[in-house]
């Protein structure tokens, strides 16, 4: 029988390892939505009333489950892919050994693109989509730096719309290489 | 046992960065504060629901997407604002925005005003969203930590909107002599509605209590704003008397009707429904 120190780092990886539906090269944890995952010992429920008495039993892989609680935050107020983001981290958490999994979202402190990890930006230039160009909370919104062509990497590039395929992205051109692409806003 | 969470730091400099993660999600409003989230979650919720109006019919196919974007997050807002209203009025989200009646509704008479024209639509984004962003900045600092929690998630998203009507406004109005004339039209059409969203009466009791923002306080630097933009824009600032606005109070407009109809006929005809 797995440990249940082992199995509940094994859903924390598995939480964290869940991607966004939309940018599916990006988990939640590169995104910088998941803000946190505790893995405690479940409550006892019914069957395991005998084994509390002993005392010992759940600690050596007895009855009792594993309970995790996962805490999101939405990137923009509106955006539809939480509700599939919460199905998705339910089953994360149970396919590595939850028995009980409580998924909150909490709206504060609200989410920016500052939390994005360096990796994910990473991934979002290979993926096509070009990452923030700036930090959000040294100015105001729009003073980005110059964005870069994911494609050809030319920083000659221009916004053609300011709102894009999501409510995080704007769509931009590349004048060199005339591709157009994705831009994640800073926010 | 294991947590992860602790790498993600918050930026002080970031509005609502010293309001506790999880402290605000299941508090529960008294009476007044939830009709005073309900005011303001039905602005956003109506708002949301003229401007989904134009899905797949904006002028051009990035305005389209751009408008539903905004609409999209004023739905956003609406949602977090009425769950709060919910909670101390003993409703769900769902109740209060399908199983009203239009006198129940708080919303006021701007955000009920037809889409009309581009010229006209602009022009009600853009008054729109300048008073959220005053009024939401306002709401930073409101002695209820969950309004200034969603004002801090919102406030960002606005500052988007009056960004993207400003630079509309300007386009309309300093371009040809029939997008001028059409904007300013539009400005005319949505300013006897204005003067409505700076009333203080319903809600004086939580402006003294420093939950509300007082709505009159934000008058002076809503029109030094607009009058800066309009003046860029080649504009003038409308001079046409209010229209009496009662949306506070639940009075409306027939518009209102119109718009709930199409809002909830879904939901009281399947009720529970679920998709």
């Amino acid at each position: 029988m797995t440990e249940p120190a082992e199995t509940a780092e094994a859903i924390v990886r598995s939480v964290r390892s869940v991607c966004d539906p939309e940018i599916p090269v990006l988990t939640i944890a590169d995104l910088g939505i998941l803000r946190s995952v505790e893995v405690e010992a479940a409550a006892e429920a019914d069957e395991t009333a005998e084994g509390k008495e002993t005392g010992e039993g759940k600690e050596t892989g007895g009855t009792a489950g594993l309970r995790a609680h996962v805490v999101i935050t939405p990137t923009y107020s509106g955006c539809p892919a939480m509700e599939t983001i919460r199905v998705d981290v339910q089953r994360a958490a149970r396919a590595a050994g939850a028995t009980e999994v409580d998924v909150e979202l909490v709206f504060s402190p609200a989410w920016t693109t500052d939390w994005m990890s360096d990796e994910g930006k990473a991934k979002l230039d290979a993926y096509g989509i070009a990452p923030p160009t700036g930090k959000a909370a040294a100015g105001p919104i729009g003073l980005s730096m110059a964005v870069k062509c994911p494609l050809c990497h030319s920083l000659n590039t221009t916004e053609l719309s300011r709102f894009g395929s999501t409510a995080c992205k704007a769509l931009y051109r590349c004048s060199d290489c005339l591709e157009p692409f994705d831009y994640f806003k800073v926010h | 046992m294991p947590t992860v969470g602790d790498e993600l730091e918050v930026d002080p400099l970031l509005p609502g960065a010293g309001v506790p993660l999880t402290a605000t999600i299941t508090s529960v409003p008294s009476e007044d504060v939830a009709r005073y989230a309900l005011m303001l979650g039905d602005d956003a919720l109506i708002t949301a629901q003229r401007l989904g109006e134009l899905v797949a019919k904006g002028p051009e196919l990035e305005e389209d997407i751009a408008l539903t974007n905004i609409a999209l997050d004023q739905l956003g807002a609406a949602r977090m604002f009425l769950q709060y209203a919910g909670r101390g009025l003993d409703k769900t989200e769902d109740e209060l925005a399908y199983f009203r009646d239009e006198a129940e509704f708080r919303s006021c008479a701007l955000v009920e005003q037809p889409n009309g024209d581009f010229g006209q639509t602009i022009a009600k984004v853009l008054l729109t969203s300048l008073y959220q962003q005053l009024l939401y900045r306002g709401l930073l600092d409101s002695s209820d930590e969950f309004l200034a929690a969603v004002a801090a998630k919102s406030i960002k998203e606005v500052d988007y909107h009056v960004e993207h009507a400003s630079m509309w406004t300007v386009r309309l109005g300093d371009g040809t002599e029939e997008s001028h004339r059409r904007m300013q039209a539009g400005l005319e059409m949505m300013w006897p509605y204005v003067d409505e969203l700076f009333n203080d009466s319903p809600c004086a009791d939580l402006i003294d209590s420093g939950v509300a923002v007082s709505p009159a306080s934000l008058r002076e630097e809503f029109d030094a704003r607009l009058a800066e933009i309009l003046q860029t824009a080649t504009l003038r600032v409308p001079e046409i008397p209010p229209a009496r606005g009662q949306g506070r109070f639940g009075l409306h407009s027939p518009h209102l009707g119109y718009i709930l109809a199409e809002m909830q006929v879904l939901a009281r005809q399947h009720p529970g429904a679920t998709w």
